[in-house]
């Protein structure tokens, strides 16, 4: 009777349940969801439609690749750094690792998460800029733009996951915001560089949302003219960076 | 005893765990044996936590030799065997208790139907209700179901019944011992005498990182014979302390607690001194409580 139990047991499930509870449960909590998905959408219908004296033009293109990597950013940082730090406070880390859960399932479940928030984030703008603020794409741009931002999480899940691992749960939206909000403001997230000071433009590569923005801006023809490859070494440099400290850090803390 | 032939479901030999400078386990050893409960009893700081956390995987021994059914703890088909309780676990508020049942079913290889869940834990009505929207002891039910989900042969426990009133006390005691009898070996770490008193058939006491005690109940039980008197009133504590048989008497948060070795001389004194002494409460003093008490005798 075991055996045949055995046999049925897929620990793949146990992947697919934990990346499905780890959606529902955030799927489940305004206070994540509404700034989440919301302010994308919001900022852009504000800068790229309302105040956007033309549309359809060079404004509603750049500012729709830069809110999709601005929202995207925000699910990754707060769906990691946020949840991670509160888990790790309150014994759901320690809990987890002492059940059979297959090793990995709740990183992976949480990368799952994230993607899944890119993709609606990234719909949501996709509708708003193809409707109200007339961006005409080939199809093959919109596409691109779909899987730079999915993809682009995860670099952002890195991030969030290191934060996760270092600060307190009642200090991590804090923490989270003080890097997140500069750091969009500083990469010409909500404006172009080319408006902001000159201090600010020279110094934006520093930021790694400054480089997934650039990645998106070629989609649409707005970027700085950096190589391709330069963008993505960064990003996965800091992924890989961020990921390994974050590891240490999670197995020092036993 | 006899179980000491058959191999143990989960064993520490000799465990040492050291944390900087302070030693939390220093050469414990521990056995648990399917069909029989094991209460780990102790102070807050006795080293309780390090030796779950050992054989549970999330600590590594310093020296010494930890198994769980043969394999080290941190295999994963190891801990397939493993069910358990934590002291706070941070369960997602958000998900529903069907829905936590059938995530953590999932880890397992055979586990119990979702109806022997209910049963079993006392969840009935409950599936549909969102974890965070349950009262405490409702809550531990829901922990303990997680804990028993799997058909472990090992059940950790780690003070299942702090917080809950006496019924659903009782109904996990019910439960529990069902469960042993069925052959799964389960560790309970209780601050409750009755608990302990009630449902192990062995009690291993530790204090300061080490063992003090182990045996049977009736065994343990005959080194306490004290009593915790509680009560308001008038009285100087400082002039209690001086009494026969007390053994300490302090003030507490306006109540006077007393630790004596016979309760009834004591409380007839306290009547008669003061007219009008309220609130009076005779208790067995704490197994650990009283543990303290002798290994600072030892001291």
């Amino acid at each position: 009777m075991n055996s045949i139990a055995l046999q049925a047991h897929n620990p793949l499930r146990s992947y697919l349940l934990e990346a499905k509870y780890e959606f529902l449960r955030l799927w489940r909590t305004p206070s994540f969801v509404l700034p989440t998905l919301l302010f994308p959408s919001l900022f852009y219908l504000l800068f790229g439609v309302i105040l956007n004296r033309s549309p359809g033009g060079e404004i509603s293109q750049y500012l729709l690749a830069t809110y999709g990597v601005f929202g995207i950013m925000g699910s990754a940082l707060f769906g990691f750094g946020v949840t991670i730090a509160i888990e790790r406070e309150q014994g759901l880390q320690r809990y987890k690792r002492a059940l059979p859960m297959p090793p990995a399932a709740l990183l992976v479940a949480k990368m799952a998460m994230a993607m899944i928030f890119a993709s609606l984030i990234s719909i949501m703008l996709a509708v708003i800029a193809a409707t109200l603020a007339g961006v005409a794409l080939a199809p093959v741009q919109w596409l691109l733009l779909f899987l730079v931002n999915v993809l682009g999480v995860l670099p952002f899940c890195a991030i969030g996951l290191w934060i996760g691992s270092l600060v307190a749960g009642s200090a991590a939206p804090a923490v989270v915001n003080i890097l997140y909000l500069p750091m969009a403001f500083l990469s010409g997230l909500w404006m172009p560089l080319s408006i902001l000071p000159a201090l600010i433009a020279k110094a934006a590569p520093l930021w790694p949302s400054y480089h997934l923005a650039q990645i998106a801006l070629k989609v649409v023809g707005r970027d700085a003219g950096g190589p391709l490859w330069q963008h993505l070494l960064v990003l996965a440099v800091v992924m890989l960076a961020c990921f390994v400290l974050a590891r240490r850090r999670l197995q020092a803390a036993d | 005893m006899s179980s000491s032939s058959i191999p143990a479901l989960a064993e520490l030999r000799g465990a040492s765990k050291r944390y900087g400078k302070q030693l939390a386990l220093d050469g414990v050893d521990l056995a648990l044996h399917g069909g029989e409960l094991l209460a780990l009893l102790g102070p807050n700081g006795a080293g309780k936590t390090t030796a779950i956390g050992l054989l549970l995987g999330l600590l590594q021994a310093d020296t010494g030799m930890v198994h769980l059914g043969g394999r080290p703890p941190q295999d994963l088909d190891a801990r397939r065997t493993v069910g358990l309780m934590l002291q706070s676990a941070g369960i997602p508020e958000t998900l529903k208790v069907g829905e936590l049942l059938d995530l953590t079913r999932s880890y397992y290889p055979a586990p119990r139907s979702v109806a022997d869940c209910v049963a079993l834990a006392g969840l009935d009505g409950l599936l549909e209700r969102r974890y965070g929207k349950l009262s405490g002891g409702q809550q531990r039910r829901v922990q303990f179901a997680l804990a028993l989900c799997g058909r472990p042969r090992v059940l950790f426990l780690d003070e299942p019944t702090t917080g809950l009133d006496i019924e659903a006390r009782q109904g996990l005691w019910k439960a529990m011992r069902e469960l042993v009898a069925e052959g799964c070996a389960v560790l309970l770490t209780t601050h409750y005498l009755e608990e302990a008193e009630s449902l192990a058939d062995r009690v291993v006491v530790l204090n300061n990182g080490r063992v003090v005690a182990r045996g049977s109940v009736q065994e343990i039980r005959a080194h306490v014979a004290q009593r915790r008197i509680r009560c308001v009133s008038s009285i100087d504590p400082e002039h209690i302390a001086n009494w026969p048989h007390v053994r300490s008497a302090r003030l507490e948060a306006g109540r006077i607690d007393i630790v004596a070795d016979l309760a009834e001389s004591v409380v007839r004194r306290l009547l008669a001194e003061d007219a009008g002494l309220s609130d009076l409460e005779v208790q067995r003093a704490g197994l650990a409580e009283a543990f303290i008490e002798l290994t600072r005798e030892a001291a």
